[in-house]
């Protein structure tokens, strides 16, 4: 039989048959798991084959002043950044992309670590780019696979240094900051405030970034910008009001002596609204924007003036003879004294205490004065008494109930306490029990000694004098609560007003003195151990009825000439008054600081007093955690 | 019908050439049409060339074939998807075609020759071997250019055929024994299974003992060598393979073809995106979406619904030649249709089962879709030879059954 009979044939043809169903069923059943039951998980995987998420910056709050104008805003910029591929092709497109973005081999391996950071996003090459450099770069797209140039909302700060230390700056997040939770929702690369207002209310300036999608084929390149997936619009940062007086601001940078350290703060005293604030010398907040250049960053934290140190609120000094209003306040408050007691001993330029000579500034001396008169030459002999009258124990447990050991709480970022000891413990400590006289007292009396204040807790202390007594802290945007007073009867009150307006009209302070508005303020001088002496004045005006508080260092002053003038043309400018006056005046200061005491007797005397020059403001601790630069 | 496919495939090539990124795909479909010009052309001569001329010009086409592997071997240049293989023949600059895709035509009428000349089946391993000898001669020359697929192609029409001649099953299962021995011996417990398994069929089916012999030999030397052949493979068969088992081992490279084709393939769903439309495609991250993966822009494009007409299609072309092959009214007709058959069930099964990770990847065209002069030659010349078969049969009044 052959073996091609029709019967056999068809035997074989049945198998044939079912093979090719059963492989062709088998073949459908697959194809039908593969696009009808499991087409979601392809149809995403198809669709992150080809959408590249990007990032749209939400354009950060603005902040404005008092008054509406604008302290920082946005302008428009471009930024270059690149798709992310594998490492290779990313350093191949880098290395073509080098002369346009001017980027060295150092530059790209910086980009490369950002991207291995996220190899999800694109990396961004260039920050800020000029429109020249954008169009140069949109001509060669092909040859850059990736490119994507898009704009963003770039910080610009119109005022520049002036404003520098209140708004601070912006900054690519770090990865350090991403871990703190006030960060947590900033998406790698994102832009947060790194000081000032931009970092305290990072949160409601920041809004929320968006995110489109581009598609680009399998060799990376961009082949649809638009309309390839859904846009996530961003949400703007909501805008900031703050208390500032812009106009005062500038005005106070104008008035600041060129070139001189020093720090400025206006404030409202009965409501603690900060006016002004300023810091010198200050930085370009500018420059930080889109990326620091290197070399500009080396000069900021390099630089001996330290630009980047907010002064206002970081740096602290002796208080000097500022702190003679804080120990009138104690006594009178204390009811050892009134306004016309006279102390036991009168100023014959200085006063025995102990085996010391304790100095007052004026050698001739002041003869024998009344508190009212004293706070008016700012007599050493008068305060050092009255420490001693007042005793150690009590000044501390003032000193601390009145804040001279806590920060103001001002809502800005860093603000430093001021050092000041918590109690009598603090010299058990220091120079071991009952290894230390009185002599502190009389140090701590004069503004000397372990006590240094930032000039914003000062400002406070003479915004609770110019004001009923209560704290305010000083706020830009949301005050602080505080339940600090003095405590003072308003006729005290009164009284330490008058005597610091007889500051400024007949004693040490003559160079604030305007015929038009009565400003009451007070002088200090600051001992520096690094060099010159520091110079403070701290004022409020009208005298009757403070409406401004403010107050001035300006370190390595000398003689100080400029501190009183600097002060009152600000109070006047606010006030409204002629303040060609002020300008006129360039009366020198006296230093009203007194010289170190001098031993009489050569033995085994404590050096206590020497610890002054220990806590005199030290460089050290004054230099901020340096941001890291942003290479271009 | 053939023409329904052809055009479908044109189709198909015309949209694989439409996409984003600007490759030479663009302008291939005019190419194909040309092609397919000269292959209606083939189709309409084999029309006209009667079987016996045929049967008689075999063994020169046969050597021909042969021998023009033999010169591919020699000359060949690499191309398409493994560029370091030899299966192209370039006369001044222009690559003419893979004579691999011929030579499986040549090898089909050659066993159809012999098979239609024994007046029985082949009923014992030994008669089998001038079969083997046959297939094994382009076969072995494929597998040297390296084209594995192709040698795979000719090994399953091989089989295909002797059953079709009336081999018995049992037979082919031990002729075939060897390969499923070697497939097994990457797991020594299943090839032990595998041993016993077939030497309890050997005394079940009681052949000659000496080929039993054989048969175990051959099983327990390639469970041996089957590492060591491993080795032997070149890097990309084996990560081919390593690829099919788990394609996220290296997605990027490796497994970038089959991943894509699946993300391709499942991303259309029902309906798919519309002619022309598939991103995957557009945005070239299917790879060689004009030849070995034409058939995901079916699915990605046209959707389930798309692939399940063209596989209707091809099923349909299938049993009507299969039916064709049936009515023959001799045994060289008759195998050689059935040949065809299984040549192009073969392509079709591989190209499309790997497409969804079915089966490894090998660069075997899909027919009438791929791009590609030679295969599409040989397709139409094959679909010519049976439509005189079936011309012939019905001319000698074949009754129905």
């Amino acid at each position: 039989m052959s073996s091609f009979h029709p019967h056999l044939l068809d035997r074989r043809l049945r198998v044939a048959r079912a093979v090719v169903w059963g492989v062709i069923g088998i073949m459908v059943a697959v194809f039908f798991r593969t696009q009808i039951l499991e087409h979601g998980k392809y149809r995403l995987q198809s669709e992150q084959n080809r959408l590249r998420p990007i990032p749209l910056p939400a354009p950060r709050g603005i902040i404005m002043d008092r008054n509406g104008r604008i302290l920082a805003e946005n302008v428009p910029g471009y930024t270059v950044s690149l798709l992310p591929g594998d490492e290779d092709s990313l350093r191949a497109t880098l290395v073509r992309l080098a002369p346009f973005v001017k980027l060295d081999a150092a530059g790209i391996e910086r980009v490369l670590v950002r991207y291995r950071r996220a190899p999800y996003l694109p990396v961004s090459v260039l920050g800020s780019a000029k429109l020249e450099l954008v169009s140069a770069l949109e001509e060669r797209r092909l040859i850059f696979p990736g490119l994507v140039i898009q704009p963003e909302p770039k910080r610009y700060y119109p005022d520049s240094g002036i404003v520098a230390h209140l708004v601070g700056y912006v900054g690519e997040v770090t990865e350090a900051e991403r871990g703190q939770p006030k960060f947590a929702p900033v998406r790698l690369g994102g832009l947060v405030g790194k000081d000032g207002l931009e970092l305290q209310y990072d949160d409601s300036l920041r809004g929320a970034d968006g995110v489109r999608f581009v598609e680009v084929s399998a060799l990376g390149h961009v082949v649809r910008e638009a309309g390839a997936g859904q846009t996530l619009a961003p949400v703007p940062g909501r805008p900031l009001h703050t208390s500032v007086d812009l106009e005062l601001q500038r005005y106070v940078a104008q008035i600041f002596p060129a070139g001189q350290r020093g720090a400025v703060l206006a404030l409202n005293p009965n409501t603690g609204e900060i006016l002004a604030f300023y810091s010198s010398p200050g930085f370009d907040p500018n420059a930080f924007v889109g990326g620091l250049d290197p070399g500009y960053w080396r000069r900021l934290s390099e630089s001996e003036a330290n630009p980047l140190f907010n002064r206002v609120i970081k740096a602290r000094y002796p208080p000097g003879s500022t702190w003679k209003l804080a120990m009138a306040a104690m006594a009178l408050k204390r009811g050892l004294v009134t306004f016309r007691s006279h102390m036991p001993i009168p100023c014959r330029g200085g006063l025995q205490f102990g085996n010391r000579f304790f100095h007052c500034w004026s050698t001739r001396g002041h003869g024998d004065l009344t508190l009212s008169e004293a706070i008016a030459q700012s007599c050493d002999v008068y305060f050092y008494q009255l420490g001693l009258k007042i005793g150690l124990t009590s000044l501390l447990e003032d000193a601390n109930a009145w804040g001279f050991r806590r920060p103001t709480g001002i809502d800005l970022p860093g603000e430093k306490a001021p050092e000041f000891p918590a109690g009598s413990e603090y010299y058990d400590r220091l120079y071991g029990a009952r290894r230390w006289t009185a002599a502190v007292t009389l140090n701590l009396a004069i503004g000397q000694g372990e006590n240094s204040q930032t000039l914003v807790n000062m400002v406070r202390f003479y915004q609770m004098l110019a004001s009923d007594g209560r704290a305010r802290p000083p706020y830009l945007v949301h005050p602080a609560s505080a339940t600090t007073s003095l405590g003072l009867a308003p006729e005290q009150l009164a009284g330490l007003r008058l005597a610091m307006l007889n500051v400024v009209q007949r004693g040490t302070g003559q160079g604030a003195h305007l015929r038009a508005i009565t400003i009451a303020g007070k002088t200090a001088t600051a001992q520096n151990p690094h060099g010159p002496d520091h110079g403070w004045f701290i004022a409020f005006a009208p005298a009757e009825r403070p409406e401004i508080v403010a107050g001035a260092i300006v370190e390595a002053a000398r003689h100080g000439s400029s501190i009183a003038p600097l002060v009152a043309r600000l109070i006047a400018r606010y006030l409204g008054a002629d303040t060609t006056a002020a300008a006129r005046i360039q009366e020198t200061l006296p230093a009203d600081s007194a010289p170190h005491a001098t031993p009489i007797l050569p033995g085994p005397a404590v050096e206590d007093t020497t610890v002054t020059d220990t806590i005199a403001t030290t460089r050290t601790d004054t230099t901020p955690a340096p941001p890291t630069p942003r290479n271009r | 019908m053939v023409a329904t496919l052809a055009a479908c495939g044109l189709v198909t090539l015309y949209s694989a050439g439409q996409t984003d990124v600007p490759t030479f795909v663009t302008t291939i479909w005019q190419r194909q049409l040309i092609w397919l010009g000269v292959g209606a052309l083939a189709a309409f001569l084999m029309f006209g060339l009667s079987p016996r001329l045929l049967e008689w010009a075999t063994p020169y086409a046969y050597v021909v074939g042969v021998l023009v592997l033999l010169v591919t071997l020699a000359v060949g240049t690499g191309g398409g998807t493994a560029a370091s293989s030899k299966s192209w023949i370039t006369i001044g600059g222009v690559r003419m075609g893979q004579p691999a895709e011929l030579a499986k035509l040549a090898m089909i009428l050659m066993l159809a020759r012999w098979l239609a000349e024994r007046r029985a089946p082949p009923a014992t391993l030994r008669e089998l071997i001038p079969a083997c000898v046959i297939v094994g001669i382009p076969c072995g020359l494929v597998v040297l250019q390296p084209d594995l697929g192709s040698a795979i192609v000719f090994i399953a029409i091989m089989f295909a055929m002797l059953y079709w001649a009336g081999t018995k099953p049992s037979l082919l299962l031990l002729l075939g024994s060897p390969v499923i021995g070697l497939v097994l011996a990457f797991s020594t417990a299943a090839w032990g299974a595998w041993i016993i398994l077939l030497f309890g069929l050997l005394l079940w089916w009681r052949p000659y003992v000496w080929e039993g012999l054989t048969v175990m030999l051959a099983n327990i030397i390639m469970g041996v060598i089957a590492v060591p052949f491993w080795r032997r493979l070149a890097p990309y068969q084996q990560n081919r393979l390593l690829a099919f088992l788990n394609p996220e081992v290296d997605p990027r490279a490796t497994g970038w073809h089959v991943i894509q084709s699946k993300i391709a393939i499942g991303s259309g769903g029902l309906f798919g995106k519309g002619f022309t439309q598939g991103p995957q495609k557009r945005l070239a991250f299917l790879p060689a979406q004009h030849t070995d993966f034409i058939f995901p822009v079916v699915g990605e494009e046209l959707g389930f619904l798309g692939v399940v007409v063209a596989l209707a299609l091809f099923v349909v072309l299938i049993l009507v030649l299969l039916r064709v092959a049936r009515r023959a009214t001799d045994a060289y007709s008759s195998l050689c249709v059935f040949g065809v058959a299984s040549l192009l069930f073969t392509h079709i099964v591989e190209n499309v089962g790997m497409t969804v990770n079915l089966l490894p990847i090998t660069g075997i065209p899909l027919p009438f879709f791929s791009y590609g002069g030679s295969f599409l030659l040989a397709c139409s010349t094959a679909v010519g030879l049976s439509l005189r078969v079936a011309w012939e049969s019905r001319q000698s009044g074949y009754a129905e059954l």
